[in-house]
């Protein structure tokens, strides 16, 4: 009788993240069988009702493969990111969140005491005159209620624990999450520990079909809503900004294809240490005019810069938070 | 202890570095608090260079190349000025000085002018607190 190869433990998490990574993995549609084939799902909070005892109770290194989503935000996130390291041999920080802080990550334009104070006081449907705020512990009549910790600092995955493999997007085109899954499964040869997998290596521009004319001249900076564009030049020379020069392949161009800029989810290629500053370089590149007051009107077109230039990897950046 | 503020300077090679190099051999005496780094062009100095000097302490940042018009590239002095006003405005954004980041023109005969803008750099920022960026920014584990 022939034996059979054992099967793969895989379990996916979340930590502060949307769920749009789990519906990723979701988008796997047909070839659920052949994961399912291949790998037994251990631990998945969206679909299956495995407890976080029951992970406590495994033996170290039990789970082949974990793809962890999400940034880490409060202790609960922390503490099961270290959980699941020690659990398992290939920890994937998987989507935007776990690789670079993700949205979530622009919370470190703000600190703590700030987002408590708007949500809890300030917003505009909030009534709370006793200006109750929540407690990471709180004596009861019949013990002690804790819920998790919430940080004043963002961090991405790869800033508290050691990660094996990041794979970039938001979401991870699920095409590269099943490249790297066959990959994992036949036993293929695995890049080494640390590297960027299911994305390519260059910038999206040397990907981009639309036109680039060298005419670099831009006099003034659009947000999307106020333009239409021509579908067919440069979003950067349209005067939109695009983070295209910023960004990694691997997505196949996604929001450009759709006539949208590129927001730069995928991250920075390789050779790019910070998005923003390659962005500023490239933004400085694009225009031609030279008088510092000239100059300092086009750029106040730019509502948000760091918002913009961050959006996915405030908490991995040079300048990781706002000062305060 | 005396604040003495550091600063690291891009100065680039064809005017701004040739006037510092003026500057001592004509034996003026200026702050010691700089550090210079010669690049070839003002319009080589990546922003990256920039965040990366104060991520790693540096309390001011100097760039320096040649005056409008007088680029041995052409164009590159603008791209620095375009790139140092839009720094500006990221800086402020993120809650960090902006004064901190200094831009001036200085050709290969003002070693007079450098002595000047470190001295009054130096001045400026010695009135400033110390930079915390770099205990701000450490990930805490």
């Amino acid at each position: 009788m022939e034996t059979k190869k054992p099967k793969l433990k895989l379990a996916v998490y979340w930590g502060a993240a949307c769920g749009g990574c789990c519906v990723s993995v979701l988008d796997v549609h047909e070839k659920l069988f052949t994961v399912v084939e291949n790998a037994d799902l251990v631990f998945w909070p969206i679909a299956l009702d495995t407890k976080y005892k029951d992970i406590e109770a495994m033996p170290d290194n039990f789970i082949d493969v974990t793809l962890f989503n999400g940034a880490v935000r409060n202790s609960e996130n922390e503490h099961i990111a270290k959980l699941l390291r020690q659990k398992t041999k290939i920890l994937v920080a998987y989507g935007s969140c776990a690789h670079l802080g993700g949205i979530p990550g622009l919370a470190n334009f703000s600190t703590k005491k700030e987002i408590f104070e708007r949500i809890y006081e300030q917003s505009e449907s909030t009534i709370n005159p006793e200006k109750t705020k929540p407690q990471s512990r709180f004596t009861v009549a019949e013990g002690v209620l804790e819920i998790p910790e919430f940080y004043n600092d963002v961090r991405s995955l790869g800033q508290v624990v050691d990660v094996d493999y990041f794979l970039p997007g938001c979401p991870p085109q699920t095409e590269r999450l099943v490249e790297v899954f066959l990959a994992i499964v036949t036993g293929a040869e695995l890049p080494p520990k640390g590297s960027v997998v299911g994305a390519g290596t260059k910038s999206q521009c040397d990907e981009c079909i639309r036109k680039k004319t060298e005419n670099k001249q831009i006099t003034k900076f659009y947000r999307p809503w106020e333009i239409v564009d021509d579908d067919e030049t440069c979003f950067m020379e349209q005067g939109i900004i695009c983070m295209g020069p910023a960004t990694r392949t691997g997505c196949g161009n996604r929001c450009i294809l759709g006539n949208a800029p590129c927001r730069g989810c995928y991250g920075p290629p390789d050779d790019i240490k910070d998005s923003g500053a390659k962005m500023m370089s490239a933004i400085a590149s694009n225009l031609i005019e030279k008088d510092p007051q000239e100059i300092n009107k086009i750029l106040n077109d730019l509502v948000d810069p760091a918002g913009t230039f961050y959006r996915f990897s405030l908490p991995n950046a040079i300048f990781r938070r706002k000062l305060v | 202890m005396e604040f003495k503020p550091q600063i690291i300077a891009f100065l680039c090679k064809w005017c701004s570095y040739t006037g510092a190099d003026l500057a001592g051999t004509s034996r003026i005496e200026y702050k010691p608090n700089v550090r210079i780094i010669r690049v070839l062009c003002s319009g080589r100095i990546d922003p990256t260079f920039v965040l990366q000097a104060f991520r790693q302490g540096a309390d001011g940042v100097l760039l320096c190349g040649c005056h409008p018009g007088d680029c041995h590239y052409q164009e590159g002095n603008y791209r620095c000025l375009r790139r140092f006003l839009l720094l500006q405005n990221y800086l402020e954004q993120m809650g960090f000085e902006k004064e901190r980041l200094k831009l001036e023109w200085i050709s290969a005969s003002e070693g007079k002018q450098f002595a000047e803008l470190v001295n009054s750099f130096t001045e400026t920022l010695s009135e400033m607190e110390p930079s915390k960026i770099k205990n701000i920014m450490e990930v805490l584990h």
